[in-house]
């Protein structure tokens, strides 16, 4: 109905007075409802009893002291395209995926060329304790305590050519398993690369369990790298290719948005996202937002890696 | 009862009711720790959905009543546009609270630097003269004229938060789109409406003409 004077309204229409005035309260009241209800949730969420039983390795370079996030926390709240875009689909999604038997292909500028069992890949390998952060690029962060070992290990034991510059790595992408592929969100299969310095550094690690566990299929089972001076996308998950390159590789969110990631993808605070600010972050079970650094707290051991690059460039 | 009373007094209630639902909701969720491991994100994406769902409602109610003839659901569109009012301070607050924790000057820096936000403020911003003027009392004072036109920002609003959403997620388009999509079809039904007697007058006057013609 076209109010074309104000007579037009008619009697009926008009808010009794008593019901006009409650709704102004209820918003109000509405208001302090919920800032009262975000302050009393200021209580950190970290591990505790509830979590497995868990020694930490003694503080160190590869070990941070800081608080662990808790096992339900990193097991329910995860990006894993392949098993869905929100982030408790990987959790509920990701039982169909099937660890073993796991085969690897190792190709590329390498001499030891094949399709390898991962079991047979990992015998004779000791696996270590690394806590790490883990920054996403999205803007929250993890404290994870992976089990794992360095990338170079294996690398080693591939042989690369002189003419390897680069790492490829390559995830899963059986239609069967995950049923997330069947929508086109990204360019599947799941790419990532790394340069081979990088890779070999002593912090990039290859994970197959975390909490001292089997890596729960969400977090990227049965085998995942682990580079925690870069932006989490970068650090692929259930990995069935390994391939080491003469050229730069092209991640997939590189060719997803080229203007938004870039193939180093190094955590840094001064360089943002087109569409988001990447100085703050918020630590998975506080409240409050911390201030991103540069190389996520690595830059002791991986600045090197970069001197006389332009990061901005180089983003 | 009258229809006007029963409305006024049994179904307005129910449907204020059911608005506070999801608000409801996500409260118990929150305090009872049922949320994802990252709660403050969780508040932000739910306020902010249901902002534009009720956008959407508020744009559905002249669509449907034409076709459907059903006059009272205006009745009923005052009450769902405030609620989209109440979300979308609640997802204004939760970006000024959770998110900056009212630094006001992280915040001024942040409106231009991050287009997504710019985009949704603006279009928040137009939504508090559309709740200033909400009133019958206002209404009245305003003259209806002058207020229809003021409640045409509705339209802006409803298309910045689209384009808010659209802008914010990373890979994942098919939601924004999918409001888009509603959004396009909403607007689209009044486009129509304003084109329909210029079209069907000049298909009236073909029709003459050809008749005076011989054809």
């Amino acid at each position: 109905m076209l109010i074309k004077r104000p007579s037009d309204i008619p009697s009926s229409e008009i808010t009794p007075e008593s019901l006009y005035r409650n709704r102004r309260t209820f918003l109000k009241s509405a208001a302090l409802v919920t800032a009262g209800t975000a302050a009393a949730f200021a209580l950190p969420r970290f591990a505790g009893p509830q979590d497995p039983p868990y020694k930490r390795p003694p503080a160190g370079p590869f070990n941070t002291d800081e608080d662990l996030t808790s096992y339900k926390d990193i097991t329910t709240y995860n990006n894993f395209y392949e098993f869905g875009t929100d982030k408790d689909d990987p959790s509920e999604n990701a039982g169909s995926l099937k660890p073993r038997p796991w085969k690897v292909r190792v190709d590329g500028e390498v001499h030891n060329a094949g399709l390898y069992d991962l079991d047979d890949l990992l015998k004779g390998i000791t696996q270590e304790d690394r806590v790490y952060r883990l920054r996403c690029v999205e803007g929250w962060s993890m404290v994870i305590p992976w089990l794992g070992f360095p990338i170079s290990a294996l690398l080693k034991r591939f042989r690369p050519t002189s003419r390897a510059k680069y790492v490829e790595f390559t995830t899963l992408n059986d239609p069967q398993q995950m049923p997330g592929l069947s929508r086109p969100v990204l360019d599947w299969p799941y790419v990532e690369g790394l340069r081979m310095d990088e890779a070999m550094h002593p912090l990039a690690i290859f994970a197959v369990g975390l909490y001292g566990k089997q890596l729960p299929n969400q977090n990227g089972a049965p085998l995942r790298i682990v580079v925690p001076w870069k932006y989490g996308f970068k650090s692929c998950k259930s990995i069935v290719r390994i391939r080491l390159t003469e050229k730069e590789p092209v991640p997939t969110w590189v060719r997803a948005a080229p203007h938004e990631y870039g193939f180093y993808s190094n955590v840094n605070p001064d360089v943002d996202h087109p569409r988001w600010s990447q100085k703050f972050e918020r630590r998975i079970g506080e409240f409050r937002k911390r201030r991103t650094q540069i190389f996520n707290g690595y830059g002791d051991q991986v600045a090197g890696l970069y001197s006389g690059m332009d990061l901005r460039k180089h983003f | 009862m009258t229809p006007g009373q029963r409305i006024r007094f049994i179904f307005k209630p129910l449907v204020f009711v059911a608005c506070l639902l999801p608000f409801l909701w996500l409260g118990w969720n929150w305090y009872h720790d049922n949320l994802s491991a990252n709660p403050i994100d969780d508040v932000t994406d739910t306020t902010g959905t249901w902002t534009l769902r009720f956008l959407m409602v508020t744009l559905a109610i002249t669509p449907v009543r034409r076709i459907s003839g059903w006059n009272r659901l205006l009745q009923f569109r005052r009450m769902i546009g405030l609620f989209a009012f109440f979300y979308g301070t609640l997802h204004l607050f939760t970006y000024l609270y959770l998110d900056q924790f009212f630094l006001w000057e992280e915040i001024l820096a942040d409106i231009p630097k991050r287009p997504f936000i710019t985009v949704g403020f603006l279009s928040f911003v137009l939504m508090i003269p559309l709740a200033a003027t909400s009133t019958d009392r206002i209404a009245k004072w305003m003259g209806g004229r002058l207020w229809n036109r003021l409640h045409k920002l509705v339209y802006i609003t409803a298309i910045g938060g689209v384009i808010h959403y659209l802008w914010l997620v990373k890979a994942d388009v098919q939601r924004p789109l999918i409001y888009g999509g509603i959004l396009a079809l909403l607007l689209g039904t009044r486009l129509w409406y304003v084109l329909k007697p210029f079209l069907v007058g000049r298909m009236r006057r073909e029709g003459a003409r050809s008749e005076v013609a011989g054809g």
